[in-house]
């Protein structure tokens, strides 16, 4: 199957964000794709405000099922949360229920004026109430696929589709 | 009634047998071994075929909790087992509630033994009134009642003056005293080896010298007094050492080793099995392999069950309060028979460490087949594996170590008087 | 040797007894989970929804204000529901036995249990008589384990040293009946601390300490020479009552941290302490209250570590 360019669809990303950015916006990436995209979209709209980034394992619905996710990695908010514009930024948009939790967990650092959510891909398949205002692309993938975000050694960045694991995940 | 015991392996350590070899019983006494005495009319044949034949076992130490701790077993639940073990000789120690430090209870343990008519018991009477280390009990009228020897068990001497003068007191009539070896204040409130394992595990600790320096004030105040000893549990390396060191030095010193101590060590504790909490506590490997090489060359008179019934709910606490002791009347022959195996000794060798030795410790003549004596004998198979579980144990205890291990040597018929106390076809 | 209690079938933490036999791996997953939770006890609210719904039970057998709130607080900020229980002052007086209390609160379906007992191994007793959903953390049991006071004391190290592999560690005090001393021994060797030092007058230290891993000091100015991290020891004043010592006096000139013996160490050594603390007998007030001592930070991270053991555990 054909993917996209990644690096194509961060451009075209940064060109729809930019124009709807203000001195208090704040971008937030979701561990581990998301925050390696929000790291380049930070860079390329020259935001003030420090980039935040979220490890919602804390906060996710499946913790029952399969318990806590063996690298949780810190949340780091290093701006007020209270009464800025935050953009969630995360690589592919499927359930919604890693946005859900993203949500929760910002909510508990203060009460944000507005969030919006960024995405590489919108693969459907939604399980919750929600929707990007910014995506890179839409695709259609069937449901054992597992599409992810990588990085190589120069920071570029690019998609592969994968089997998903009998153990889900 | 006649019996023929035939086609068995007959083994008879004193007699110096070991052969296939018929044994006749007539008027519950051995008449002959080997050809069918003149005029022997049979009326019961025991076909022994593949099976070993041999004396009763005598067990040196038995506790069968009556009186006082009948919740834990009871004389017939144990008495049940002793036979269900090949033992038709055992000697129980005086810490019952009360301990048996008054002629009338060790009349009443003797009459309700005999009544089940199943394994000889032997009392060891208490050597001090209530086990409690001060004033001796009266001896003998305690031997008149049937005491064969005097003991603390597990109660320790405190003062040594009163040890002197009960070995003194005692040697004046020959009696032995049985002691076990411990100092108490080296064993503090210890529930383990001084070793790497009670480091590891933060449990309170007995050292070694716990034992030798007691053993040390026992044989320096036997040849003082010059009264009969019999060491009780021995555990240590440096203590058969010094046990090996009297005897040379030509005292009348005898010594027992458990069966659990003759397999196990500190190591067998591993998270805190509190079926391991025994006393003495296991101790390190090479005391193990040391008490392993004394039974083998005799520095070890006898090996014994140390049956100790325990509760399950006195088990079930953490290592150090949970109660001392496994159940073991069951467990002697196949125990002492892997010894014998691990070690490459002959059988014979091996059964006289459970019969005719701990028989001469006694003082009574059982534990071997001669002519005219009571026909107690064991017949089991040697070679039948079997499973330590709860339910194929008959004592009350269900606790011991060896829980869930196949064990080899299973007793197919007990006789006691020439009565078949205990019989288990397969 | 028997299968490790601690860990289920799939090598996984159903129980955390002790720091022993535990794979690097666990110990280090451990460590890291907790610095996720350093930033969630920093934000105002200091709450995640991970553990809502779960019951643990805080079974204090032997009394701790201090170790018992520090779990408490821990699960309250994972949103799970605590009971604390002491033990000791109700069902044990009416003969009611440890394991009568556990199923009794197991029915009240219970999802773990912090377990404080002053007999050692009493935390694997009720961890092998438990159904398998619940888990078992051991808050110290008797001479033998206290893990999540170890496992803090190896997240202080690294969050100060950074790196286990070039340090020199050494545990100063009552070895012997130190559950905090044995746990903390097996996670630094475990992670790899090239040289443990033990130090303490003989009748402190337990037989064949040595097997354990450690190397064994009798006089603080060759144990402490070179050293990047001490351990202290809380002194239990009954010590004194027996033989072992001869008085507080004598032990706090031979073996109580001072700045004279502090300067003996590397200059940016640091001072950890269980905690409570007997100025002047263990350690002198100078040092406790000095730029080397992270006794406060261990703390505070005391409750990260605590719920990332209790959020592993119950995930798994």
């Amino acid at each position: 199957m054909h993917l996209p360019n990644a690096e194509q669809l961060l451009a075209d990303l940064t060109g729809r964000i930019r124009p709807e950015i203000s001195s208090n916006t704040a971008l937030v990436g979701i561990h581990t794709g998301g925050v390696w995209l929000a790291e380049r979209l930070h860079q390329n709209l020259e935001l003030t405000l420090p980039l935040g980034t979220l490890d919602v394992s804390f906060y996710r619905d499946d913790f029952g099922q399969i318990g806590l996710h063996p690298q949780v990695k810190p949340s780091d908010i290093p701006f007020e949360v209270e009464g800025n514009h935050i953009i969630l930024v995360d690589d592919v948009l499927y359930t919604g229920r890693t946005i859900r939790a993203a949500i929760n967990e910002l909510f508990d650092y203060g009460r944000p004026a507005s969030i919006r959510l960024a995405t590489l891909i919108d693969r459907g398949g939604r399980e919750m109430p929600i929707a990007a205002q910014y995506v890179g692309a839409t695709l259609t993938l069937p449901a054992n696929k597992m599409l992810a975000l990588e990085r190589n050694n120069d920071g570029k960045l690019s998609l592969s589709l994968y089997d998903k694991s009998p153990l889900g995940q | 009634m006649k019996i023929q015991i035939k086609n068995g392996h007959l083994i008879d350590p004193k007699n110096g047998i070991d052969a296939v070899m018929d044994v006749f019983i007539a008027a519950g006494k051995i008449v002959a071994t080997g050809a069918i005495p003149n005029g022997f009319q049979v009326n019961r044949v025991i076909d022994a075929e593949g099976l070993v034949v041999c004396p009763g076992l005598v067990d040196l130490s038995a506790r069968l909790r009556e009186p006082g701790f009948e919740y834990k077993a009871t004389l017939e639940s144990e008495m049940d087992a002793a036979v269900a073990g090949g033992i038709t000789s055992l000697a129980c120690p005086p810490d019952t509630d009360p301990p048996l430090d008054e002629p009338g209870l060790v009349e009443m343990l003797k009459h309700r033994a005999r009544s089940l008519n199943q394994a000889r018991v032997y009392p060891i009477g208490a050597l001090t009134q209530g086990l409690k280390g001060e004033r001796l009990t009266e001896m003998a009228e305690l031997r008149d009642a049937g005491c064969v020897a005097f003991g603390q068990t597990d109660a320790p001497f405190t003062n040594t003056l009163v040890m002197m003068q009960a070995m003194q007191y005692a040697a004046t009539f020959g009696f032995s005293v049985w002691l076990r070896p411990q100092d108490v204040s080296l064993a503090n409130k210890g529930v383990a080896h001084d070793g790497e394992v009670a480091t590891r595990l933060g449990l309170p600790a007995i050292p070694v010298c716990a034992e030798t320096i007691a053993l040390s004030n026992i044989t320096l105040l036997a040849r003082e007094t010059g009264a009969k000893i019999h060491l009780c549990r021995m555990s240590s390396a440096e203590g058969i050492a010094m046990v090996r060191a009297a005897r040379q030095q030509g005292l009348s010193i005898t010594c027992d080793v458990a069966i659990n101590h003759l397999h196990l060590s500190e190591m067998d504790i591993g998270f805190f099995d509190s079926n391991c909490h025994l006393v003495p506590p296991l101790r390190g490997l090479s005391d193990r392999d040391a008490l392993r090489a004394g039974l083998m060359d005799g520095t070890i008179d006898a090996v014994c069950s140390d049956h100790t019934p325990v509760d399950e709910d006195a088990k079930l606490l953490p290592f150090g309060e949970a109660e001392i002791g496994a159940t073991g009347l069951e467990l002697l022959l196949p125990l002492t028979l892997k010894w014998a195996q691990e070690m490459k000794i002959p059988l014979s060798t091996a059964l006289a460490k459970i019969t005719v030795e701990p028989a001469r410790i006694l003082g009574v003549d059982a534990g071997h087949l001669s002519a005219g004596i009571a026909a107690d004998l064991c017949i089991f198979d040697p070679n039948q594996y079997w499973k330590v579980e709860a339910t194929a144990l008959k004592s009350q205890g269900k606790n011991t170590p060896f829980l869930g291990m196949e064990l080899q040597g299973k007793v197919r018929y007990t006789l006691v008087d020439g009565n078949i106390v205990h019989e288990n076809q397969t | 040797m028997n299968n490790n209690p601690q860990l289920n079938k799939n090598g996984e933490l159903q129980h955390l007894l002790t720091t022993e036999g535990l794979p690097a791996s666990i110990l280090l997953n451990i460590l890291d989970t907790a610095e996720s939770f350093v930033g969630v006890t920093e934000r105002d609210i200091k709450k995640v929804p991970l553990l809502r719904g779960k019951s643990i039970f805080n079974l204090f057998f032997e009394p701790s204000t201090r170790t018992r709130t520090t779990f408490e607080i821990a699960a309250k900020r994972l949103s799970a529901d605590v009971v604390n229980l002491n033990i000791a002052a109700s069902s044990q007086s009416k003969g009611e036995t440890l394991l009568d209390t556990v199923d009794n609160l197991s029915a009240m379906h219970a999802d773990m249990f912090i377990v404080r007992h002053s007999q050692s191994g009493a935390a694997h007793l009720i961890a092998r008589h438990v159904r398998p959903e619940i888990h078992v953390i051991n808050a110290g049991d008797g001479r033998h384990a206290h893990p999540t006071q170890a496992l803090l004391d190896m997240f202080t190290i690294r969050h100060y040293k950074h790196d286990f592999h070039n340090l020199r560690v050494a545990i100063v005090g009552d070895i012997l009946h130190s559950r905090v001393a044995r746990s903390q021994i097996h996670a630094l060797t475990t992670l790899g601390v090239p040289e443990v030092r033990v130090i303490a007058p003989k009748t402190l230290l337990p037989t064949k300490v040595e097997r354990l891993g450690v190397h064994v000091y009798h006089d603080m100015a060759q144990g402490l020479k070179d050293v990047d991290v001490l351990l202290m020891l809380r002194l239990q004043n009954e010590r004194m009552l027996g033989a072992r010592l001869p008085s507080a006096e004598e032990y706090f000139k031979y073996y109580g941290l001072t700045q004279e013996k502090l300067a003996l160490a590397r200059h940016d050594a640091i001072v950890l302490h269980p905690g409570p603390m007997n100025r002047g007998i263990e350690i002198d007030s100078a040092v406790a209250d000095g730029k080397q001592s992270v006794i406060l930070p261990q703390v505070t991270f005391g409750i990260a570590v605590r719920m990332a053991v209790m959020s592993i555990l119950a995930g798994n």
